[in-house]
Parts: structure tokens; C-alpha cells; sequence
């Protein structure tokens, strides 16, 4: 198990998380990244098998509300942040490579 | 500081909701001398992103009309106030301190918000915060730091540095902020000023920007225990719209801080904790915290020592599980729906997922990628057990030692954060430096449990404000206003006045009140 992350690794990173980072930006965050993973790797051991997880601090469960009609965003209201708007849609780029 | 500035900007906004009742003065004057106020100080200390002196002023002049009929919305109609950049306000901009929102108005309120509109405070501007709340500093904000009032050249702590100063400066009598791993404690110690972080599920996350929804609360920013009580009683209390809000009261906070006022702290068992302390923290801080615990053992309180043994692993399991749930949160800034769209440079047809990544590199600082990306790996295939699973594992151990300490004691407490300001720039680039800022407050974000961060004097080497945290098992906030309270009145009459009034005057310009 690594606790440093390679130039490569960190570009791999990037990309899962759908973030274009340049050379220079490589070359800037990746020893940080390896410093910070190797930091919290201390807590690797800490507790065992017998400790169970918690995601949550307070445990709700079945969290419901009433199934009844209450007010919207209006279309336009959702529309207004929109960087492109077509017809009342949201104009996205294309999702499809160019050979689909 | 409070010699050359108008006796309405200095006063607690419970002293003002009384000369709001009594008519004394009006909302109006008081949203006026707070955007004077701004408008005079604000370029130095760089508090706001947004000030909506039109809106603020209307709200005002509404409030003084249902004073005037004798129907005020709440105690605190017509009391200003600024609001967290990371809270979404319906008609005004919410950046969360991030270039992927700049610009973006949001189309509905925060529940939080809303209660701020129907109780009839008018909502000054929005404050300066680090990007998507990710730092203790405020330098890490898209749109330049903020200044600490104490001393301009130096941090006025982070998240929620905007807030804080805002207070700090007298720009504003309340703000709200929000507490993720101490970003409403920690600028409070640095600033001089109180802030609460409610217990998890006391106040509405609805609205608020997540970055790590098991962490986040909103809570008060003032300069007054009694303040911060009644402000977290107004905005406090169960909303269908989070599904992680607890349905059940409040205790009662605004009495505790008053009960607490009277100074009398017998029967009150404090803790105080072995690990948040020591080497490496700052000896001013130190110095100004054993007084505190003096103070309030002369009060009557029994003071032991507690061992919460888990608690140094706390700052790695929240940099493992605060990125986890950031990185899945941020996912949502994708170049769509709203906010930035960056086209690629040079590419003829760019594909969705090519827009997004050129968006999210222009629109996110280098703290938010760092986190994003550490996010990514612990929550990645082969590494999930080994750092995120582990991570819930140990947060399971330190809300056991919360348990097995709450006991034996009514409260726990230590130093808010290990040291006071300090330099701008001087943290900015190194994140490990930067995240042991947040070392004693991070706990209680893990355990869900409450806290409050009130000030303990100035440290001796520059002085600087300090902090003295106090936590409580969850849903017994009401502990946290009594002792604070306590400490409050005590040291306020021993330094013969509040903290803030030791502050240096602001280097002020155009036309102040």
C-alpha cells in the first residue's frame, strides 16, 4: 500500500475527478498530496475489526416526510443559474464521442 | 477601539433588541451605521463579498413599521446581519468564496435564511470565507483573504474569517457561519469574538453549500455569550428539508446563558482535556486558559483533568473523511446546470466531460483539488478500507471517549485553537501546517457533539486574541451558554470591559458616521 502518490498516480486522480491540472500544477500538488496521504496513513491499525464504523454522528434511520404536493422552482427559477438554456432545457455539450 | 466609533456599533445585539423595543433607536438607523460602518473599514479588513445595502435598508425600514404597530417579528426584528457566502440566499450572490459560483444568485433561500427573513433581521451582505469553507485561514478564498481587525497584516482564522471579522470590526452585531472542523470556533479565538457550533442536526443544513455533510452545521458569530444564544435559539430547530435535523427542541440556551451570567458555577464538574494541550501550543495560549479554569474554580466549579485518548488520531480521521464526502459533494460543480462553464481551449467540439474538466480546473483554488483528489483516492477501490473505512472506524472511538468522559463531567474543555493569528501567507502553501489549526475543534465535529469558543484575553508574546473552547455531550448546547456565560461575565469584569474594546482602531476612509 503506497503512502506517496507518483506524478502519474495524481494525474490518474485528477482525471477520475474531472479536473484537467497542467505540468506545473503536477509538479506543485503532487508532494503535497503525498505528504497529507502519509500524514493521515497514521490511522491505518488504530482500530479493529471489532469497531464498528460511523458514518453518521447522530444514527437516524426512515427519515420520512408526508407525501403531499408543496411549491417548486418554477422552470425559470431552475433555469436562471443555467450556463446555456435551450427550449426551457438545459443546453449541455455533447455526451457522445464523436464515433457514437 | 470603541473611544472614536458610535456607541451603536459597539453595543451587544441584545442591547439593541432592547432600544429596538423601547424605541430608543430604529433598524433603520442601526443598518445604517453598520453600512457606514462597512463602507468606512471594509476595504482594510476585507470582511464582505457582497453588501446589499438597498435590500438591508428595506428590511429595516419593514421592521421599524411592524415595531412602530406594536407586532415585531422576534426579539431580534431589525437587529443586522451578515451571512456566510456558503448559505444560499434567494436574490443575492452566493460564491461560497469560489470562482465556479461567482455570479450565481440563488433561486431559494437556506432554512436558516429564512428564518432570518421571517424573525425581520435585515441581511447586510455576504461574508469572505475559504473556498467552499476548506481552510482555516480565509486566504484560501477565490476572491482575495480577509484581515484580522486585531492586526491586518496577520489571519483572521477559516473558515469563516468573514464572519468573524465582520463582528470583530463592528461592520456587523451578528453573522452566521458554519462549522465543519472548526470554522466558526477558531476565527471566534483568533478575533476575539464568541461562536457556537450547535450540536449536529440542531440547525438546518438546508441551503447550506456542503463539504462534508456529516460535519457541517451552521451556527452564531457574536461578540456576546447572550447573543449567540438567542441568535442560535432563532435559527435552531427541526426542518423537514434535512432529513439529518433531530425532531425535538432545543434546550433552553437563552436561559442557560443568563443562569450562567450571574457568575455562580457551583455543582458544575469540568474537564479538562489531557491531549488538547501541551507541547507545540503557543505559551500565551496556555497561560490565558489556566487563568480562565482559575476563574472558574473560584466560581465553584470542580475542575478535573480527562484522558480522551482517541482524540490524536482526530485530525487524520477528519482529513480522511472530510475529503471523502467533499469530493462527492463538489461533484455536483460540473459545468451544467449552473455556475462556470470553461470550453477547452483549442478543442473543436468538446465533449461534456472535456468542458467539465476544463471548468473545474479554472473554477477550483488549489486547496479545493487537493482535497477533492485526496477524497478520490480514500474513497478509491483497494485504498477504501485501508483510509475511509478506518477513518469511521476510529470516529466510532472518539465519540466513545466523549461518551466515557461526558461520565464524569458536565463539560469538557480546552484552548479553542493552539495559537493566536498569525502572518498572512505564512501557512498558505503548506496544508499540513495549515489543517494542525484546526486540532482542538475537530472532535467535536466527529462526535456531533457542541461547542463553543469564548475569549480568554490576549496572549502575551504579541497580543493576540485567544480561545476558550467548551464542549458538551450532544443536544446539551444549554451547557455550553452557562459556562461560557460564566467565563464571559468574570473576565469582562476583571479586564474591566469587554476584549474587543482593547482592539486597535481601523484605519478608516470616505465618510463614517
Amino acid at each position: 500500500m503506497p503512502d506517496s502518490l507518483s506524478r502519474d498516480e495524481v494525474a490518474h486522480l485528477a482525471d477520475l475527478a474531472r479536473i484537467d491540472l497542467t505540468d506545473a500544477e503536477l509538479d506543485h500538488l503532487a508532494p503535497q498530496l503525498s505528504v497529507i496521504l502519509d500524514s493521515v496513513a497514521s490511522i491505518r491499525g488504530v482500530a479493529g475489526d471489532d469497531v464498528p464504523p460511523t458514518s453518521h454522528a447522530l444514527p437516524l434511520t426512515n427519515v420520512f416526510r408526508d407525501d403531499v404536493v408543496r411549491p417548486s422552482l418554477t422552470p425559470a427559477e431552475a433555469l436562471s443559474g443555467a450556463p446555456d438554456v435551450d427550449q426551457q432545457r438545459f443546453s449541455v455539450p455533447r455526451i457522445l464521442g464523436d464515433e457514437q | 477601539m470603541s473611544a472614536d466609533l458610535p456607541e451603536v456599533l459597539t453595543r451587544s445585539a441584545a442591547d439593541l433588541a432592547d432600544d429596538l423595543a423601547s424605541g430608543a433607536t430604529t433598524s433603520v438607523e442601526l443598518t445604517r451605521a453598520s453600512l457606514d460602518r462597512i463602507a468606512a473599514v471594509d476595504g482594510a479588513v476585507h470582511a464582505f463579498l457582497h453588501v446589499d445595502a438597498e435590500g438591508a435598508l428595506a428590511q429595516a425600514a419593514a421592521a421599524d413599521e411592524r415595531r412602530a404597530a406594536g407586532q415585531p417579528a422576534s426579539a431580534l426584528d431589525g437587529v443586522p446581519i451578515a451571512v456566510k457566502d456558503v448559505l444560499a440566499t434567494r436574490g443575492l450572490p452566493t460564491t461560497c468564496g469560489s470562482k465556479i459560483l461567482e455570479g450565481w444568485v440563488p433561486p431559494y433561500d437556506a432554512t436558516v435564511v429564512a428564518k432570518l427573513r421571517e424573525a425581520g433581521l435585515p441581511i447586510l451582505g455576504k461574508t469572505n470565507m475559504d473556498e467552499f469553507a476548506m481552510g482555516s485561514s480565509t486566504e484560501h478564498s477565490a476572491y482575495g483573504p480577509t484581515h484580522n481587525p486585531w492586526d491586518l497584516t496577520r489571519i483572521p482564522g477559516g473558515s469563516g474569517g468573514g464572519s468573524a471579522a465582520a463582528v470583530a470590526a463592528f461592520e456587523a452585531p451578528l453573522a452566521l457561519g458554519t462549522d465543519t472542523g472548526g470554522s466558526i470556533r477558531q476565527p471566534g479565538a483568533v478575533t476575539g469574538t464568541v461562536g457556537t457550533k450547535p450540536t449536529y442536526g440542531g440547525v438546518s443544513r438546508y441551503g447550506l453549500v456542503a463539504m462534508a455533510n456529516s460535519l457541517d452545521q451552521v451556527g452564531p458569530v457574536t461578540r456576546t455569550v447572550l447573543d449567540a444564544a438567542l441568535l442560535h435559539e432563532l435559527i435552531g430547530g427541526h426542518d423537514p428539508l434535512d432529513s439529518t435535523s433531530i425532531a425535538q427542541p432545543l434546550p433552553g440556551i437563552v436561559d442557560a446563558a443568563r443562569q450562567g451570567a450571574t457568575g455562580d458555577m457551583s455543582g458544575v464538574r469540568i474537564g479538562v482535556i489531557t491531549e488538547l494541550g501541551g507541547d507545540g501550543w503557543q505559551a500565551g495560549v496556555q497561560d490565558r486558559f489556566r487563568e480562565s479554569l482559575d476563574l472558574l474554580v473560584k466560581a465553584g466549579a470542580d475542575v478535573v483533568e480527562v484522558s480522551c485518548p482517541s482524540f490524536v488520531h482526530a485530525l487524520a480521521t477528519y482529513y480522511l473523511v472530510m475529503p471523502a464526502e467533499a469530493s462527492s459533494n463538489l461533484a455536483k460543480f460540473d459545468a451544467m446546470r449552473y455556475g462556470l462553464r470553461v470550453l477547452p481551449e483549442g478543442v473543436a467540439s468538446p465533449s461534456a466531460e472535456e468542458v467539465m474538466k476544463a471548468t473545474r480546473a479554472a473554477g477550483f483554488g488549489d486547496e479545493v483539488k487537493r482535497r477533492i483528489m485526496i477524497g478520490t483516492y480514500a474513497l478509491s477501490s483497494g485504498y477504501y478500507d485501508a483510509y475511509y473505512g478506518q477513518a469511521q472506524k476510529v470516529r466510532t472511538l472518539i465519540s466513545r471517549d466523549f461518551a466515557a468522559a461526558f461520565e464524569s463531567v458536565d463539560v469538557l474543555v480546552s484552548p479553542t485553537a493552539p495559537t493566536t493569528a498569525f502572518p498572512i501567507g505564512e501557512k498558505v502553501d503548506d496544508p499540513l501546517a495549515m489543517y494542525l489549526n484546526d486540532l482542538a475543534t475537530i472532535p467535536a465535529n466527529l462526535a456531533g457533539v457542541p461547542g463553543i469558543s469564548v475569549p480568554s484575553g490576549l496572549a502575551s508574546e504579541d497580543g493576540l486574541p485567544a480561545g476558550f473552547q467548551i464542549l458538551a455531550p450532544a443536544l446539551a448546547d444549554d451547557r455550553c451558554y452557562r459556562v461560557g456565560a460564566a467565563l464571559e461575565s468574570l473576565l469582562v469584569e476583571q479586564w474591566g470591559g469587554p476584549l474587543l474594546a482593547q482592539a486597535p482602531a481601523l484605519p478608516s476612509e470616505g465618510a463614517s458616521a
